[in-house]
């Protein structure tokens, strides 16, 4: 499998595909909130703020297909959440989709769950391409027939018909969570899988609906001693006794389910050390980590904080193995993002199939890419501009300060409202999706 | 003469750390903007309001304070400003911001 990344010549990054509409009024139910390939990468689900689930299917490859890779059509689409206000405590809850996470295939039909902030659902994806035919007690039109004008018997039979993809609600977990789901993840058993707010994480399983344990509580007491919140939780890839659970604060905590019922007390304390005297309003706002992931390894697991991505070995708590700058420019810009409440901004990260890169987004619709191996990093920017079939990505420079060369963007001219929260990468190719506001861009790399 | 010596060290420092750290730079400007700006930033308030995230209501309290005043006025009709709800008079399920479903498909589905 090829290294990934870019920088080198050997390695370029091409236009596949962009989904969504063009015009320049963007409506909020529209905004892609989250994106995620199957297991295979055959499959790629998105979900938005409007509660609806699109799922593209790659095309299989063929003899013709020298040039690129199969593309990726739609599947099906489904309204998965609708909007509810909770007349009890008066809190309206959206339909926006926090997050898919597809179930491993285990037959014909597909699965994956979907989280709005209080309920998840588990969703069926089957087709359908036979149909029976010559039914005896009803007719072509499924009118029942008069059973005593029948005077023969037949065997319907299967006949082929037009394939139809149909999406069914199978499970429904909901009145688990107080506060807003910001993860789901699916365990290594695949039977369980937990679901995280910003106090308290909980373990379901998928067959039981009525009940779930809750594994982590870190509600205060008094809410007046609130100090941190929970940001995001995984499963560990292999181990499913172990889960990590980020927080506000920039710490990670790695917890096993066979140590206690209740997983308050971590195995593992993740931090960096920080230097007091660097301290500033914004540091804990900035180190809040809005993403973790493990890698496919499950060796190593991955941050995202408001300016890095960290890369940790789960052998070492007090600091990272490897921190990337995503865009630290932005670090003399944080008065007006947090004017703005860009500073609260949610990234998202990922891993490729094989460890060796990592992809997160930033602004102005850029996102950026780094080589574990070859330490190099490239930031590339999704556009209509640059949507030529099988166009080259060129790599974009922000310019941070004294001259602007040619082709640089300087920092006061990003569009902060162009933001890259969501990106997923194949998990066997060097194909990528990447989520810009209410459109869905597939790149690949290129094909000689 | 020494003590002016090390004032003035301590002044250069200052003006290095302003210098030399833009996030420094950045919160003084902030705290300039905003002078009543909390000492815990990071702390209780960012931390609350993020729970609250969808709370329409304040809570019976709210409720019942907006009962009492009610009982010398009129009900106002639900035309009255959506979003400044909380307080003014007891809400109903018809004054609510009608949340419309999404009917429409997907433009990623075209």
């Amino acid at each position: 499998m090829m290294a990934g990344v870019g920088g080198g010549n050997d390695f370029q990054w091409c236009f596949s595909q962009v989904k969504g509409a063009i015009d320049e009024d963007v409506a909020e139910a529209d905004i892609i909130s989250t994106v995620e390939f199957n297991y295979s990468g055959e499959l790629l689900a998105t979900g938005d703020k409007g509660g609806r689930v699109v799922i593209f299917q790659r095309e299989q490859e063929s003899k013709n297909r020298l040039l690129s890779r199969g593309e990726y059509n739609v599947y099906s689409t489904f309204q998965s959440h609708e909007p509810e206000f909770d007349y009890l405590k008066s809190l309206e809850i959206e339909e926006k989709i926090n997050k898919i996470r597809w179930l491993p295939q285990q037959n014909a039909a597909h699965f994956l769950l979907s989280a709005n902030d209080k309920t998840i659902k588990l969703w069926k994806i089957s087709e359908r391409d036979k149909r029976a035919e010559g039914y005896n007690l009803k007719d072509e039109d499924g009118r029942l027939q008069d059973q005593f004008r029948i005077t023969t018997l037949r065997v319907p039979v299967l006949m082929p018909m037009d394939l139809m993809v149909e999406a069914s609600p199978r499970r429904i977990f909901a009145n688990a969570h107080t506060y807003h789901i910001n993860s789901i993840s699916v365990n290594s058993d695949y039977e369980t899988y937990l679901s995280a707010d910003d106090l308290r994480i909980n373990l379901w399983h998928l067959e039981i609906t009525d009940r779930s344990f809750n594994i982590v509580d870190i509600k205060p007491a008094n809410m007046e001693e609130l100090t941190e919140v929970i940001t995001a939780a995984e499963c560990h890839p292999h181990q499913c006794n172990v889960f990590v659970y980020s927080s506000s604060k920039g710490t990670i905590r790695l917890c096993d389910m066979r140590a206690a019922a209740l997983c308050d007390r971590h195995s593992k304390f993740f931090e960096e050390p920080e230097d007091p005297s660097s301290r500033s309003f914004f540091s804990e706002i900035i180190s809040s980590i809005s993403d973790v992931k493990f890698s496919h390894s499950g060796r190593y697991m991955m941050t995202r904080d408001y300016l890095s991505v960290k890369v940790w070995d789960l052998n070492m708590e007090n600091r990272p193995v490897e921190t990337y700058q995503v865009h630290e420019y932005l670090r003399s810009k944080l008065c007006s993002l947090y004017e703005n409440d860009c500073i609260f901004d949610k990234f998202e990260c990922c891993w490729n199939g094989s460890d060796s890169a990592i992809m997160t987004g930033s602004y102005n619709n850029f996102f950026r890419m780094f080589d574990r191996n070859t330490r190099r990093d490239i930031t590339l920017e999704a556009s209509r501009e640059n949507s030529k079939p099988r166009a080259i990505l060129k790599p974009r420079k922000v310019c941070t300060g004294g001259k602007r060369k040619k082709d640089e963007i300087s920092v006061d001219s990003l569009d902060f409202n162009k933001k890259i929260l969501h990106t997923a990468w194949h998990p066997k190719e060097n194909v990528i999706a990447v989520a810009a506001t209410n459109n869905l861009y597939i790149f690949q790399d290129k094909m000689n | 003469m020494s003590g002016e010596v090390e004032a003035s060290t301590e002044e250069q420092q200052e003006i290095q750390d302003t210098v030399v750290s833009p996030e420094k730079t950045e919160e003084a400007k902030l705290k300039a903007r905003y002078p009543h700006l909390g000492t815990k930033p990071g702390g209780s308030d960012l931390l609350r309001k993020r729970l609250q995230k969808g709370q329409k209501y304040f809570d019976s309290g709210d409720y019942n304070m907006a009962k009492a005043k009610m009982k010398n006025k009129q009900l106002p009709t639900a035309a009255a400003e959506k979003t400044e709800i909380t307080g003014d008079h007891i809400p109903t399920p018809q004054d609510l911001p009608q949340r419309k479903q999404s009917l429409v498909a997907s433009k990623l589905a075209v």
